[in-house]
């Protein structure tokens, strides 16, 4: 049935599609080691952007607060989300449906809808003094559920027997839960961690919004895009953010390959 | 008894979760809603529906619909055809090019944009304005329209097609009848993760778009930045009733790609036992 023609025409189709892809991203990565203002002028090999990026203290602070706030609100998001995953799992039909319909709000909702909700209740509710604060509460909360997300799936692939047979046997239920249901869940845990960091580091509408004053890269990102004459440096920062980028998808994949790999060992271990 | 009403349940671990979700999710829906029925001084009114009522709100409607259609349309024809060659590869080299297909995704969007602007501005000399946004949106969303799409076609059983195909229907039949009538969940979920998305989306516009009062119809401003643009200059109840529209609008969209989806689900279920 399988023609090779079609094979041939496919793989043709393929290559034109990634080159189309990447090509914008290409051009902007060959331009940033360059130093000319102009794109389309080549200047010559040079380093001076990425010099001048990290000579750049409005740049340099705002990296500091977004993996400042990165970090604490996808590690709050971790321990939110992991406790949300068992309670919902072993919540009864109606509040396991509700709560997992409300976890899906923000991921489905549009991002600037989602910015002018805290805006409003940071502006007029909960009056937070410290932004940094604010900015890390909101993250935590627009993080979660993709935690919530990649933790729940695993949690009915356990054996339940094993978290009875650890009470049974005189555990308490924390004890039982951190020795055995949690080691379990690391692998998803993990990808959750990595999968909320994305989310924060991709976030620039909330933190545009609902900080007047901490700048992130991404909010520095859109202010600076926005004006005509795009500094260069830009070009560098592009590039090393997604460099940063592809070595944290490389990082994940390397450890839920290795958790998955002791999964199987201590899986055979378990049945001989 | 009593032993048994103190024992932990472990569906008490969500409870912290619902009190976020019920503070910093709900109550935020609930102030957008509040907002747009108040005036400045909080009393109800239905005065920020007014702007409904403006013909620039109208028109920039029309022009959001109107790019988010054309983005919806240009990604499903890039998309389609993509995820189908892909079909064609072999599995343990699919996946790695699946992969290079979706790794734009996890790059910030603003990025993308700015690559955009870089190689359709600068290089090839187009000016800021439809055009330039038009492709600026394709480029953001087009892995959205191709996962979904791709999964479907993956998970396609092969058995119907070569059925098909032994009881004589061209190739060209097949795919009408057969593979593209199968894979309508997929459109449909690709459709909706773009279709919205680009309807509130104000980066692109903002990076790619035409900024200035003489600006041709399609070359304006789009919805999501007038929700933008509301909620900096301080008119939170105008923002919050063009917020609430745009609220309104996915949860529609939600809604019918979900009866659509499910139905099709079960029609193709029977029609495969």
């Amino acid at each position: 049935m399988k023609s090779k023609s079609g094979v041939i025409v496919s793989v043709i189709f393929l290559v034109i599609m990634i080159i189309i892809t990447y090509l914008p991203v290409a051009i902007l990565t060959v331009y940033s080691f360059t130093d000319s203002t102009t794109i389309g002028v080549w200047n010559g090999f040079s380093l001076e952007l990425y010099k001048d990026l990290f000579n750049d203290s409005q740049i340099m602070e705002a990296l500091k607060n977004t993996i400042i706030i990165g970090v604490a609100a996808s590690a709050l998001a971790v321990i939110l989300g992991t406790m949300a995953s068992i309670g919902i799992h072993h919540l009864r039909k109606v509040p396991k449906m509700i709560m997992e319909g409300v976890n899906q709000i923000t991921m489905v909702n549009a991002d600037i809808v989602t910015a002018v909700g805290f805006m409003l209740l940071f502006l007029f509710v909960i009056v937070i003094p410290n932004e940094y604060v604010t900015l890390i509460l909101a993250h935590t909360v627009i993080c979660t559920p993709y935690v919530v997300m990649s933790v729940l799936p695993r949690l009915s692939q356990l054996n339940p027997n094993v978290y009875e047979a650890g009470l049974d046997l005189g555990a308490s239920p924390l004890r039982a839960i951190i020795t055995i249901i949690l080691p379990q869940l690391l692998p998803g845990i993990v990808a959750g961690f990595a999968l909320a960091f994305t989310i924060s580091l991709d976030d620039f509408t909330i933190s545009t919004l609902v900080s007047s004053s901490v700048d992130t890269i991404p909010r520095y990102l859109y202010n600076k895009l926005k004006v005509k004459g795009i500094m260069p440096v830009l070009r560098a920062l592009s590039v090393l953010i997604m460099v940063a980028v592809m070595a944290a998808l490389a990082a994940i994949n390397i450890v839920s390959h290795r958790a998955e790999k002791k999964k199987i060992q201590m899986e055979k271990l378990i049945g001989r | 008894m009593k032993k048994l009403k103190l024992r932990f349940h472990r569906g008490y671990l969500a409870f912290p979760y619902m009190a976020v979700s019920i503070v910093f999710v709900i109550v935020p829906l609930i102030l957008i809603l509040i907002y747009a029925f108040t005036d400045a001084s909080g009393a109800f009114s239905l005065e920020s529906f007014n702007k409904f009522s403006d013909k620039g709100t109208w028109i920039t409607m029309a022009r959001s619909l109107i790019i988010a259609f054309l983005t919806t349309v240009l990604c499903l024809i890039l998309a389609y055809p993509t995820a189908l060659a892909l079909t064609k590869i072999k599995a343990s080299r699919r996946t790695v090019l699946l992969m290079v297909f979706i790794l734009p995704m996890w790059i910030n969007s603003l990025l993308r944009i700015y690559a955009v602007k870089l190689f359709f501005g600068d290089i090839a000399g187009m000016e800021r304005g439809f055009m330039l946004t038009l492709i600026g949106m394709v480029y953001d969303f087009f892995p959205f329209m191709l996962l979904p799409i791709y999964t479907i076609l993956t998970d396609m059983d092969k058995g119907v097609l070569e059925a098909s195909a032994d009881l004589g229907a061209s190739p060209l039949e097949t795919f009408l009848k057969v593979r593209l009538p199968l894979s309508v969940p997929g459109i449909v979920s690709g459709v909706l993760m773009v279709f919205m998305p680009t309807v509130s989306s104000f980066a692109v516009y903002d990076i790619l778009g035409k900024d200035g009062g003489n600006a041709a119809f399609m070359d304006g401003k789009l919805f999501g930045n007038i929700v933008y643009t509301y909620f900096e200059k301080g008119y939170y109840n105008s923002g919050s009733a063009l917020a609430l529209a745009l609220l309104v609008l996915i949860l529609l969209s939600t809604v019918i790609s979900n009866l659509i989806t499910r139905g099709k689900t079960v029609k193709t279920g029977g029609t495969v036992s």
